[in-house]
C-alpha cells in the first residue's frame, strides 16, 4: 500500500477502491463484474476505505479482496463467515463485507451459511454463484442441478443443486437478494442496499465462468439461443414484487413474504433477480449491547480491558 | 487417633447431589485452615450412573489423591459393591476403605455389612427419615420426595459427627450458597445436617472413631478453586476481550464462567455452531485488534486445526487456545483424565509453522501461563496453546495465594499511524532478485516511497501490526503464501524469506520466555532417580517424592512445561547428568518421551504410563518410583487403577 500525500476526499470514487495489484482472473470472468459492483457500491455509500474490511473464502472469488483498496482478509475455504463474524463482533466501527464462491458458501461452508442467518449479525455476504469449482478446474458446485454436465465434468452431476434463496429464508437472513455479475450497475445497487441493511444480508450473484461453465454462459443468460432472444433474467420489481416486510411485528405478513420469496426462488426460467425478502429485526449486536452496555458506546476493540479488578472473583473462592 | 489427615469420599448416582456435598465439605475444611485436594470421577451421563467425589484433607500441601478412604459415604448399593452390568465398570469402593475406617450408608438401600472387614465401622443412617423430620418441623413433611437431594447434607452431617468437626463451619458454607429467596431452603439444609449429626452422635459410639478433623484457631485465608475458574480469571486479568466456544467436556465450564462475567468485565463470549467456527471467529477477532481466546478439548481441537495454521501464516496476534485434554482417541473417555494430546497439539496442521505450546502443572502455573499466553500471542503474532487436562480443570484445590510473577501486559509491535516501514524492509530486493518477474504486488520499485506493509521484514521477524479501522494502516492478509503487502506469491525467494520470517520466531520466543516458565527441576540437583513428567502429574509426583524422601531416597523431578519451542539444550544437560531416569505420563505411548528423544536424542527407557482414564494416585507413583529404584533393566510399566 503506497502512501500518497495525505488526502481525505469528501467524496470517494470507484478509483479509490482499486488496488494496483495485477489481476489474474481469466479474461471475461464474471468476477470482474462483481469486483466492479462492489467498488461501485462502496463509492455510492462513500465509505472510507480505511473503515472497510473485506473478507473472502478460497477460490477465484477469494482473490477479490486483493483487488480492493480496503482492509482485506483472504481466509480459509468455507470459513469466511466465522472469520468475518469474529471481526465484525469486536469492531462495530468497521463496515464488514464477506464474500465467497458457491462451493465455499453452500458446500464446505454450509453450516456457517445457516448459522450466520440465525445470528442476524449486521454485515453483507456475497456469493459468487457460477455452478462450478473454477480454481480446481470445473467440478460441479452445490448449485449445479442433477443431470447437468459442464465441459470438464466426466459425468453428469449425480446430486441435485440446492436453492440458496430458500435456504437463506429458512436460515433467517433478513435481507435476501439475487443479482447478475454482468450487470454491475444493478448489482452495485443491490450490494449497496445489502451493506446498508441492518442485519445479515445475503446476495446470491449469478456469475459466468467462461472457462469451465459452458452451460450458463453470457449468451445463455442473454437468451441468444431463444427464438425471441430475450434475457433469461427478469427483475422482481418489474413485476411489482415487493419482498419487504412492512410490519415486522405482523407474523402473517412475515409468513406471506417468506412464502412468496421461496415460491419465486423456484422459478427456473426466466430467473428472478432483485430483492426477494427484507425485514428489519433486532440484530445480534443489539442483543450484545444489552448484555454489555459499554459496547453501545464504542466498539469492543476500543474498550480498555487491561485494568480489570479480578480480586472480587478470587475473594469469592475463599 | 489420626488428626487432620483424612480422605473422605461420597458416592452415588449422578444427579444425586454428591458434588454439593463434597464441595461444601471441602470448603468448610479449607476455611478451617486445612488443605484440601478434591477430585470427582463421573460418567458421560446426566443422571443415574455411578459417580464419586473424593476429598483429601491435610495439614500440608496436597496435590493428589490417596487410594485409601477413611470415611466412605454411600448413597446407593453400587458405591459399596460395584455394578452388575456385563463387563462391570467397577467393583465398588468398600475395598478402598482403610483398616479402621468408617462407612456411612443410607439404611434404606438394604445393605448388609460384610463380615470380611472387621476393623471397619458401618453406620446405617435413615437418610429419608431425617429429611422428613426436618421438613415436618416446617410443615412440609409430605414433600420429602421432592427434597431427596438433601441426602447430600445428611451425608455431610453424619460424617462430621464421626470426625468431630464443628457443624457450624459447614452450616456457614451452606447458608452462603442459598442466598435471597432461597435462604429458606438453606435453613432447611442446615437443619437436616444438624439432625443427621445428632442422629449419629446418639446412635453410635462415634467417640471411638479414630479420625478427627480439628479447625485451626486462627485459620489462614486461602483460596479453594477449580482449574477452569483460575484459567477464566487469568483470561480476564490478561485483558481478553473475546471468547468463543462450542460445548465440550471438560472445557465448557471455563466459557460458562466467563459468560457470567460479560457485563461486569466487558468481555464478549460467543457460543458457536462448531469448533471450526470458534477458532475462525477468534482468528478474525485477533486480526481486528482484540485479545481473543477459545477453549476446547481433543475432539474440538481436531476440528480447529486448519484455523491454527491459518492464524500462524497470517501472523494473527492470537488466539489463545486453552485445550483441556481428556481421554482419547475420538470421543474416547469424555469425562476422564489423559495426557494423550501432546503430540497432536505439537503438530496440529499441514506445513511448517510456528506456534507456542505450554503445559501448566498446577493452578498457579495455569494462572501464569494463560496470562502470559496473551502477551506471547501479540508479541510474536501467532496462536498460543495452553494445555491443561481434566484433572486440572476439575480438581478442587486449596491455593495459598494466586499472584502473577510476570504480570506486565505486552502488546508487541503496533502500527501507530505515524510509523512507516522503510523501503529497505519491504522485501522488494528479495522479490527483484527472485527472477520471477514482478514483486508480487505490482508496485513499481521506487526507493523514495515509504509505505506500510503488514508483513514487512524486520530484524527480529516481527512486523508492526495494524488493525482494520486505523487510518493509513490498511493491509491485506491471506492464508496463501504472501509478500510483505499480504498479496499471494509463489515466488521462490519470497517463499524462502517468508518461511524464515515466520519460523525464526521460535528461537526468539525461546529467548524471551523466562527459563523458570519453560521447565523446572524440583528437588536436589543430583539424585539417585530423576523423574521426568509434565502437566497435572506434577502435583502427584511431588506428593510421592515427599513420601520417598521421608524413606531416605534421593529423587528429583524434571518438569517440562514449554513444549514448543522446546528448551532442548537445558533438558538434555539435565537428562545426561542424571543417574537413573524414569518417564511418567498419563498416556499410552509416552508422548513427552517422544518429544524429548526428538529434541535431545535422549531415550528414556524406563516408562511409567497410565491410560485408564484416571489420574495417578500418590500411592501408585510411590510404588512405581520404588520399582524404578529397584529394577535392574528399564522397562515399560503400565499402572492401572485399583478400580473403584
Amino acid at each position: 500500500m503506497s502512501v500518497d500525500a495525505p488526502k481525505v476526499p469528501v467524496k470517494f470514487t470507484v478509483k479509490d477502491y482499486k488496488s494496483d495489484l495485477h489481476n489474474d482472473w481469466c479474461p471475461g470472468c464474471g468476477d470482474f463484474g462483481i469486483l466492479t459492483g462492489i467498488q461501485m457500491a462502496l463509492a455510492q455509500l462513500n465509505l472510507d476505505p480505511d473503515k472497510v474490511a473485506v473478507f473472502s473464502g478460497i477460490g477465484c472469488s477469494g482473490k477479490t479482496p486483493h483487488y480492493i483498496k480496503a482492509y482485506g482478509f483472504h481466509t480459509l475455504h468455507g470459513r469466511v463467515l466465522p472469520v468475518a463474524t469474529g471481526g465484525r463482533l469486536v469492531n462495530s466501527g468497521v463496515t464488514v463485507l464477506a464474500l465467497g464462491g458457491d462451493g465455499d458458501g453452500y458446500g464446505i461452508g454450509a453450516g456457517y451459511f445457516v448459522n450466520t442467518g440465525r445470528r442476524n449479525l449486521d454485515f453483507a455476504y456475497l456469493v459468487h454463484n457460477n455452478n462450478v469449482y473454477g480454481l480446481t478446474k470445473g467440478q460441479a458446485s452445490p448449485t449445479l442441478s442433477k443431470g447437468k454436465k459442464t465441459k470438464s465434468m466426466p459425468e453428469q452431476a449425480i446430486q441435485d443443486g440446492i436453492n440458496p434463496i430458500a435456504m437463506a429464508v429458512a436460515a433467517g437472513y433478513t435481507f435476501i437478494a439475487r443479482a447478475y455479475a454482468l450487470e454491475p450497475k444493478y448489482l452495485a445497487g443491490i450490494i449497496a442496499r445489502a451493506i446498508q441493511h441492518k442485519g445479515s444480508a445475503v446476495v446470491d450473484v449469478l456469475q459466468t465462468c467462461p472457462t469451465y461453465n459452458d452451460l450458463y454462459t453470457k449468451e445463455w443468460y442473454e437468451g441468444q439461443d431463444l427464438p425471441e432472444k430475450r434475457s433469461r433474467l427478469y427483475k422482481l420489481e418489474d413485476q411489482g414484487f415487493d419482498g419487504k416486510v412492512h410490519d415486522p411485528t405482523d407474523a402473517k405478513e412475515i409468513i406471506a413474504k417468506k412464502a412468496a420469496a421461496v415460491a419465486r426462488s423456484y422459478e427456473a426460467e426466466p430467473i428472478p433477480i432483485g430483492v426477494y425478502y427484507e425485514i428489519e429485526l433486532p440484530t445480534y449486536e443489539d442483543a450484545v449491547n444489552q448484555r454489555i452496555p459499554a459496547l453501545a458506546e464504542k466498539p469492543l476493540v476500543e474498550v480498555d480491558v487491561f485494568n480489570r479488578d479480578v480480586t472480587p472473583l478470587l475473594e469469592a473462592m475463599r | 487417633m489420626q488428626k487432620n489427615q483424612l480422605t473422605w469420599m461420597i458416592g452415588g448416582p449422578q444427579g444425586s447431589g454428591i458434588n454439593a456435598s463434597a464441595e461444601v465439605f471441602a470448603k468448610a475444611c479449607s476455611r478451617a485452615g486445612l488443605r484440601v485436594y478434591a477430585n470427582i470421577e463421573y460418567h458421560s451421563n446426566i443422571m443415574g450412573k455411578h459417580s464419586f467425589y473424593r476429598v483429601r484433607v491435610s495439614e500440608d500441601d496436597v496435590r493428589s489423591y490417596r487410594e485409601k478412604t477413611d470415611i466412605l459415604v454411600a448413597l446407593d448399593h453400587e458405591t459399596l459393591s460395584g455394578d452388575d452390568r456385563r463387563w462391570g465398570t467397577h467393583t465398588g469402593h468398600l475395598h478402598e476403605v482403610s483398616e479402621k475406617g468408617g462407612v456411612i450408608f443410607d439404611s434404606d438401600i438394604g445393605y448388609e455389612p460384610p463380615a470380611g472387614r472387621p476393623g471397619v465401622s458401618f453406620f446405617g443412617v435413615p437418610f429419608m427419615q431425617i429429611i422428613k423430620k426436618a421438613l415436618e418441623e416446617v410443615g412440609k413433611g409430605e414433600q420429602a420426595r421432592r427434597y431427596e437431594v438433601m441426602k447430600n447434607v445428611v451425608a455431610l452431617g453424619s460424617s462430621l459427627a464421626l470426625c468431630e468437626f464443628p457443624l457450624e463451619l459447614v452450616s456457614e458454607v451452606i447458608i452462603g450458597q442459598f442466598k435471597g429467596k432461597r435462604s429458606e431452603v438453606g435453613q432447611l439444609n442446615v437443619r437436616a445436617a444438624r439432625l443427621a449429626f445428632d442422629y449419629v452422635r446418639e446412635n453410635f459410639e462415634a467417640k471411638d472413631f479414630p479420625y478427627r478433623l480439628q479447625p485451626h484457631r486462627e485459620p489462614k485465608a486461602r483460596l479453594l478453586a477449580k482449574g477452569y475458574e483460575i484459567m477464566a480469571i487469568a483470561k480476564l486479568k490478561a485483558g481478553c476481550h473475546f471468547q468463543t466456544y462450542y460445548p465440550i467436556s471438560p472445557a465448557t465450564d471455563e466459557s460458562v464462567y466467563l459468560e457470567r462475567q460479560q457485563r461486569d468485565h466487558n468481555l464478549l463470549v460467543v457460543q458457536c455452531e462448531d469448533e471450526i467456527s470458534s477458532i475462525n471467529m477468534a482468528v478474525g477477532a485477533a486480526h481486528m485488534g482484540v485479545r481473543s481466546a477459545t477453549a476446547t478439548s481433543g475432539p474440538g481441537f481436531a476440528l480447529m486445526v486448519e484455523g491454527i495454521g491459518f492464524a500462524s501464516i497470517t501472523e494473527a496476534p492470537g488466539p489463545v487456545i486453552v485445550m483441556y485434554q481428556r481421554g482419547g482417541p475420538s470421543t474416547g473417555l469424555p469425562t476422564r483424565q489423559e495426557q494423550g494430546d501432546l503430540q497432536f497439539v505439537l503438530h496440529p496442521a499441514q506445513g511448517d509453522f510456528p506456534h507456542v505450546v505450554i503445559a501448566p502443572g498446577d493452578m498457579r502455573e495455569c494462572y501464569q501461563d494463560v496470562f502470559s499466553a496473551f502477551n506471547w500471542a501479540e508479541q510474536f503474532q501467532l496462536p498460543v496453546i495452553v494445555m491443561p487436562d481434566k484433572k486440572l480443570a476439575a480438581a478442587y484445590t486449596t491455593i495459598d495465594k494466586l499472584e502473577l510473577k510476570y504480570d506486565k501486559i505486552e502488546r508487541g509491535k503496533l502500527f501507530t499511524g505515524s510509523e512507516w516501514t522503510p523501503v529497505e524492509a519491504s522485501g522488494r530486493e528479495i522479490a527483484a532478485g527472485n527472477g520471477n518477474g514482478h514483486s508480487g504486488n505490482g508496485h513499481a520499485p521506487a526507493a523514495d516511497v515509504k509505505e506500510y506493509l503488514r508483513y514487512a521484514f524486520s530484524e527480529d521477524g516481527i512486523s508492526p501490526r495494524s488493525r482494520p479501522g486505523l487510518p493509513g494502516g490498511r493491509y491485506w492478509s491471506t492464508s496463501d503464501e504472501h509478500d510483505p503487502d499480504g498479496h499471494i506469491t509463489e515466488g521462490v525467494a519470497m517463499r524462502m524469506a517468508m518461511m524464515h520470517k515466520r519460523m525464526d520466531k521460535l528461537p526468539l520466543i525461546a529467548k524471551t520466555i523466562p527459563k523458570d516458565q519453560q521447565y523446572a527441576l524440583h528437588g536436589p540437583e543430583q539424585a539417585d532417580l530423576t523423574v521426568v513428567g509434565w502437566g497435572s502429574t506434577k502435583g502427584t509426583i511431588l506428593d510421592a517424592m515427599k513420601v520417598l524422601e521421608e524413606r531416605g531416597r534421593t529423587i528429583n523431578f524434571l518438569q517440562c512445561r514449554l513444549m514448543r519451542p522446546f528448551p532442548a539444550e537445558d533438558v538434555e544437560r539435565i537428562l545426561r547428568g542424571a543417574k537413573r531416569l524414569a518417564l511418567v505420563e498419563e498416556n499410552y505411548s509416552g508422548q513427552l518421551g517422544a518429544l524429548i528423544r526428538e529434541q535431545t536424542g535422549v531415550l528414556i527407557e524406563h516408562r511409567i504410563l497410565k491410560f485408564d482414564g484416571r489420574p495417578y494416585s500418590e500411592d501408585e507413583l510411590v510404588a512405581a518410583f520404588e520399582d524404578a529404584f529397584a529394577v535392574s533393566a528399564p522397562q515399560r510399566v503400565e499402572v492401572v487403577t485399583n478400580v473403584g
